[in-house]
């Protein structure tokens, strides 16, 4: 988004030669007017008491000078140089310094109305010399004129005023200096002077409201003649480092993307995706009731991440970091390890601390400091204690989008308390995330257990099962819904189903068993018969044999005897023939 | 008289010679030979040769008369050309008529 900003701003000014623009070092405000400030000419920034407009100008001096090497006069009718410098102390600004190396001129307007008498005609030649003199001697290509308005409580020739100051700004032109003033909001008019009439190239106006007890800073572009801008309120933070404005939509959907992917700490749950993992860049979210494991899940992929050594950054909106590494540790996760080895950070404040805004320009701040790979959110859904659910919808899209941009993979927990909420999840975000895992409760049997399956995963196959999520001490695992006869069984009633189905297993080896043994003996009775009737069968059979062979033996002896006769009388009778 | 004990530096910041501060330094030494006779001194600065010395004072317009001793400063901008409010802003008009 910066990137495409900053190019089309290139291509912009370089059609258009004559709009020149001065870069003011404020983060997010260069993309929203897309360079900077008009070069060479004023430009006005009004606000509210407090709303931020001495530190603006303020720091767009110290920018000018430090980063651009561009000299900054300052010239304040409010308060002293040396308190103007104890005021940005905090902010790491060394007015002094910069004051010694010619760099920065601060020069306080004492404007008294008790010491000073007027009387006939005048002009604020002084007041022109002296801030001609400022710029001459430091080289000066930036000026901030804090607060001009009070000219018009110390001198009370309202016309003369006027003329002059139309004068002046017609003057800070001339002398090419980019210039800044600031002025009071009025009641119906953006400055209680109408400044505004005076400066028309370019009017900033900030403020600062607050919303069910929440404040925010917000800023806006009124104008900003010949050039395009951003034209809506931008919510802008003042924290220890200065002003950070956001751009909080982006103008582009160029993003890059990655094939490469993402392990999610959980084997199981990688297996269930065609590229073993989240893809680099994607966002993912993780919904589920209470104490579904959501922030386990989380846990688990920043454990992997930090393994791969990946850079991680841990939001935590609900509990604080030390409460998370406790919990985490109970399911052998050991994020300890990877503070220590500085590849994990922690981010954590409460929902109140801040107005929606404000924590996005956080997020956007700690994610551009600490420049991460994998960031985790948890839970978004906790934000929305400080702003309607439209408004946590509207951020996260612009959340999303700039972590697409940096190319910067993310997973989001979100509770979804019922199905209204859930349906509002569904619309707002399910559009933008690129993974979606749901943890459901399947209750039976008295008990509750964790489904998870994966809702949608763009651009991969990915299982349509619901596995049973199982958190241990040892990790988390995902297991195979066991699908018995009367349905999905999970938990005690699968373990039960496991046992049941593996005691009949037993029973029938068992009876199978019997059967084999019975069958065995049978046979060997029937075998034995077998044997006792072939002894029968042979012992009938020798009697059989006996009887033949008696009646063999008989026959041939009294064949012998026969045979023995004959010879017997053939001999009597040979021997009557002979 | 009875300030003639004090004596009055008095400054007139300008900014060139224009009329403005032609008529204001005309006005001033008319009003200084009137009532401060031989206890004033009065210092021209022009601003074009000077500009330094505008932050000093805290000149913001010209002309600008500012007294110096005696205390308390005071600061009288334009030309000087309304004699009253002139001689209360220099603390001499109230002390005359006590």
């Amino acid at each position: 988004m910066f990137m495409a900003v900053t190019d089309a701003n290139e291509n912009h000014a370089f059609r258009h030669e004559s709009l020149q623009k001065t870069l003011t070092g404020i983060p997010g405000l260069d993309d929203i007017t897309m360079g900077g400030l008009p070069k060479g000419r004023p430009t006005l920034v009004c606000g509210g008491p407090g709303c931020g407009k001495t530190l603006f100008s303020l720091e767009f001096i110290v920018k000018g000078a430090l980063q651009f090497n561009e000299p900054g006069v300052f010239m304040a009718f409010e308060e002293k140089a040396d308190e103007l410098a104890a005021n940005v102390v905090s902010l790491g600004f060394d007015l002094e310094e910069l004051q010694r190396e010619k760099k920065v001129k601060i020069d306080y307007v004492h404007v008294d109305k008790s010491e000073i008498e007027e009387t006939g005609e005048y002009n604020l030649d002084g007041l022109f010399i002296r801030l001609g003199y400022a710029i001459d001697s430091i080289g000066a290509k930036r000026v901030v004129l804090d607060t001009i308005e009070n000219l018009f409580s110390g001198l009370s020739n309202e016309g003369i005023l006027r003329s002059e100051l139309r004068r002046l700004f017609q003057w800070l032109k001339e002398k090419g200096v980019t210039a800044i003033i600031t002025g009071e909001r009025g009641e119906n008019t953006l400055t209680r002077q109408g400044l505004e009439e005076y400066v028309s190239d370019c009017v900033i106006l900030l403020d600062h409201r607050v919303i069910n007890q929440i404040s925010t800073r917000r800023l806006r572009i009124v104008k900003y003649r010949g050039s395009l801008h951003g034209t809506n309120e931008y919510p802008f933070l003042i924290d220890d480092e200065g002003i950070s404005v956001l751009p909080v939509t982006s103008l582009t959907l160029n993003k890059k993307v990655s094939s490469e992917s993402i392990s999610s700490g959980i084997d199981e749950l990688n297996n269930m995706m065609s590229k073993n993992g989240f893809f680099r860049g994607s966002s993912i979210l993780v919904s589920g009731t209470a104490g579904t494991g959501k922030t386990s899940i989380a846990g688990s992929f920043i454990d992997a991440s930090c393994k791969n050594k990946e850079k991680c950054l841990f939001f935590a909106f609900e509990e604080s970091p030390a409460q998370i590494i406790r919990n985490m540790s109970s399911i052998n996760i050991d994020l300890q390890a990877h503070i220590d080895s500085g590849l994990l950070e922690f981010f954590a404040s409460r929902p109140t601390l801040y107005g929606l805004e404000m924590h996005l320009v956080a997020i956007h701040k700690a994610i551009k400091k600490s420049k991460p790979s994998v960031v985790v959110l948890d839970p978004i859904t906790n934000l929305i204690t400080v702003g309607s659910v439209s408004e946590v919808k509207a951020m996260l899209v612009r959340l999303i989008d700039f972590l697409q941009e940096e190319q910067i993979t993310v997973m989001f927990t979100a509770l979804s308390m019922n199905t209204i909420v859930n349906d509002q999840t569904d619309e707002g975000v399910s559009s933008l995330v690129d993974c979606w895992l749901m943890i459901k409760d399947i209750e039976s049997n008295g008990e509750r257990n964790r489904g998870l399956y994966i809702m949608k995963s763009r651009g991969m196959q990915h299982s349509n099962q619901i596995r049973e999520f199982v958190i241990t001490d040892h990790g988390l695992e995902l297991i195979d819904v066991y699908l018995g006869p009367d349905g999905i069984l999970t938990g005690s009633a699968r373990e039960a189903q496991i046992l049941q189905e593996e005691t009949g297993e037993v029973l029938h080896t068992n009876a199978l068993g019997r059967k084999d043994r019975e069958l065995l003996r049978r046979r060997k009775v029937l075998e034995a018969k077998i044997d006792s009737l072939r002894f029968e069968f042979e012992s009938a059979e020798e009697e059989l044999n006996k009887v033949y062979i008696e009646e063999e033996l008989k026959k041939e002896f009294m064949e012998q005897t026969r045979q023995k006769m004959t010879d017997i009388r053939k001999g009597a009778g040979y021997r009557n023939e002979k | 008289m009875n300030n003639v004990d004090k004596s009055y530096e008095l400054r007139l910041y300008v900014a060139g010679k224009t009329s403005k501060s032609i008529a204001a330094l005309n006005n001033l030494k008319r009003y200084c030979e009137e009532h401060l006779k031989g206890i004033y001194s009065i210092e021209v600065i022009d601003l074009l040769e000077h500009p330094q010395l505008a932050e000093g004072d805290q000149i913001l317009a010209v002309p600008t008369l500012v007294k110096k001793v005696p205390e308390p400063v005071r600061k009288i901008i334009g030309d000087l050309s309304n004699e009253e409010k002139v001689l209360v802003g220099l603390d001499i008009r109230s002390k005359i008529q006590i």
